[in-house]
């Protein structure tokens, strides 16, 4: 498959030779940086969600969260339908937990704000 | 009128990073205004992660960026006067400020301009077409979404690939708006690798290079832009228009620092970054006044923000403190390749430790060298793949090097040859 690399500008068109689970050869790649990109991102590609939630009786509407960690890519968008409908109410910290287990993926979205 | 050392305007990253080093530096009163009801400026609405890897060794999101620099504040005991917006500045650095308990004017030993910037609106493009509703700044958008809960649109056009634009092409396809291309007229992007490839291609969003806006229409509401291509003069080519029909477009073409408090206390501004010329200790052209963060020049990284705050804040204490900056210095030219350089000048009596510059590329460069000479002589030399004007390029000048610089009449800042 082919890819390009997130690292700096120059933006390499890598071309990702995979069976399986392994990386068997990154062609196109100016340096290490980008093979190991190549390795995670053709093999799992994982992404830190954030987006928001409703915010009850707070300072403002909305709540910003994140994934505690970072999600396989293909679960972006079933992670935001399970937030749709989830409401908070303050005091939030950051680092609350907002909904666990999201998406089936054990990981958690939590606040990234403190609203006293 | 009450006295205070250092008064301080703005309370986003700048304004917090400069109060925490005016403090350290041992400031006696210094003072913090922000119009907002909270601090973090920007950063509020800056939900997406990537902020804070060089300063915490960590990706944070922008308002977790900014609830650190407002712990640090607070357990440091910076006061702050927040829904308070500052109206006036004089040149001998009388500050007038506006709140609920009407005008309130403090005479500051020192200032620090650190109000941020606003986004390049519609009217500075040109384009033809009606004035209808559903045309958004991206940042305007942000706000919107991130703080207020409510999505603008439902099917989107966005002019200009500034991370801005990526971030919510991103942001209002997940929350279930089609994002229908992001036009950009230039034949590169200003955006981040990873912003294009994680906000757009992700999600199967076209990238248009070379190509703009050039018509709106729509009566009350916006049904549709008209998108073409443009040359290399940047002229649309009439023959490659396609409609495209949308209810928003997003606009996200360019910051501007925001200065009208700083012309009014006599700043003289830069016409290359919109922001005041100041020397290597972030003074402006009037004496006891500082800058810095986006009112200096727009920055991509929040972390050379505070840092480079965290210095200008230090040195108004020591203004504020009796320590006088020697005047004048050695000019930092511009050279081949840099569209600009900041500090404008650097006088070696003033400089305490190293020096960075900061510097923006005029292009695209592949397989050079940034090089920095004092007079013709190379004092600093750095390979590089690549260098694009949208990331900011940062050299550190060490206080050795510096020492060298006294004979100097000038100092250049150039893209050569790899
Ligand atoms: C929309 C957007 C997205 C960004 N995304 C990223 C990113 O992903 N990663 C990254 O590292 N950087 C990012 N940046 C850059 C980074 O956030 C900025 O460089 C940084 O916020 C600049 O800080 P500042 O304090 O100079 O300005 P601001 O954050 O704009 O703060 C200025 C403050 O001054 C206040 N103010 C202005 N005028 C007055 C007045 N007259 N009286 C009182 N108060 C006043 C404002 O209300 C505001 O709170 C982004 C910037 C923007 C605009």
């Amino acid at each position: 498959m082919t890819i390009i690399c997130i690292n700096c500008p120059i933006g390499c068109r890598m071309d990702v030779e995979v069976e399986g689970q392994t990386v068997i050869s990154v062609k196109g790649n100016n340096c290490a940086r980008g093979k190991s990109y190549a390795q995670v991102e053709c093999v799992n590609p994982t992404r830190t969600l954030t987006s928001t939630v409703r915010l009850v009786d707070g300072p403002m509407e909305a709540l910003s969260v994140k994934t505690s960690r970072p999600v396989p890519k293909t679960k972006l968008r079933q992670c935001i339908r399970e937030l749709k409908g989830v409401e908070v109410k303050p005091p939030v910290k950051i680092g609350d937990v907002i909904a666990r287990n999201i998406a089936g993926t054990g990981i958690d979205m939590v606040s990234t704000k403190d609203i006293p | 009128m009450k006295a205070v050392d250092v008064v301080i305007i703005g309370g986003g990253p700048a304004g917090l990073a400069a109060a925490i080093g005016a403090k350290n530096a041992g400031a006696g009163s210094i003072l913090v205004i922000e119009r907002d009801s909270r601090l973090g400026g920007i950063l509020n609405q800056c939900i997406h992660n990537g902020f804070g890897l060089h300063t915490f060794n960590e990706e944070l999101t922008g308002s977790e960026y900014s609830a650190r620099y407002e712990a640090m504040a607070r357990d440091l005991g910076v006061p702050v006067l927040l829904n308070s917006m500052v109206v006036d500045i004089t040149p001998d650095r009388r500050v007038f400020a506006v709140n609920e308990r009407g005008v309130q004017e403090l005479q500051a030993k020192a200032v620090v301009l650190a109000m941020g910037c606003r986004e390049r609106p519609r009217g500075s493009l040109n384009i033809a077409g009606s004035r209808t509703a559903g045309i958004f700044t991206a940042g305007t958008a942000q706000k919107f979404v991130n703080i207020d809960g409510w999505m603008p649109g439902r099917e989107v056009v966005v002019l200009g690939s500034g991370d801005i634009g990526l971030i919510m092409a991103r942001r209002m396809t997940l929350e279930g708006a089609s994002v229908k291309a992001v036009a950009e007229v230039m034949p590169y992007s200003g955006g981040l690798k990873r912003n294009i490839v994680q906000c757009l291609d992700d999600f199967g969003i076209p990238l248009l290079l070379s190509h703009t806006v050039i018509e709106i229409f729509g009566k009350d509401r916006l049904s549709g832009v008209a998108i073409a291509e443009v040359d290399e003069s940047r002229k649309p080519i009439e023959k490659t228009r396609r409609l495209v029909p949308c209810d928003t477009l997003l606009l996200s073409v360019g910051l501007i620092p925001e200065n009208e408090l700083s012309k009014m206390a006599g700043v003289k501004l830069s016409p290359a970054t919109g922001g005041p010329y100041v020397n290597e200790s972030f003074q402006t052209s009037v004496e006891g006044i500082f800058a810095c963060g986006n009112v200096l020049h727009v920055h991509d990284l929040v972390d050379f923000v505070s840092e480079e705050s965290e210095i200008a804040g230090a040195n108004a204490a020591g203004y504020a403190m009796g320590r006088g900056l020697s005047g004048g210095g050695i000019p930092v030219i511009a050279g081949n390749g840099v569209r600009y350089c900041v500090p404008w000048h650097i006088n070696p009596d003033n400089v305490i430790d190293k020096i960075s510059l900061r510097f923006r590329v005029t292009g695209v460069y592949r397989n050079s060298r940034v090089s920095v000479r004092f007079d013709d002589n190379q004092v600093f030399g750095r390979k590089s793949m690549i260098l694009t004007p949208g990331e900011m390029e940062s050299v550190t000048l060490k206080k050795e090097t510096i020492a060298k610089l006294a004979s100097a009449k000038k100092i250049t800042v150039s893209v050569e040859e790899g």
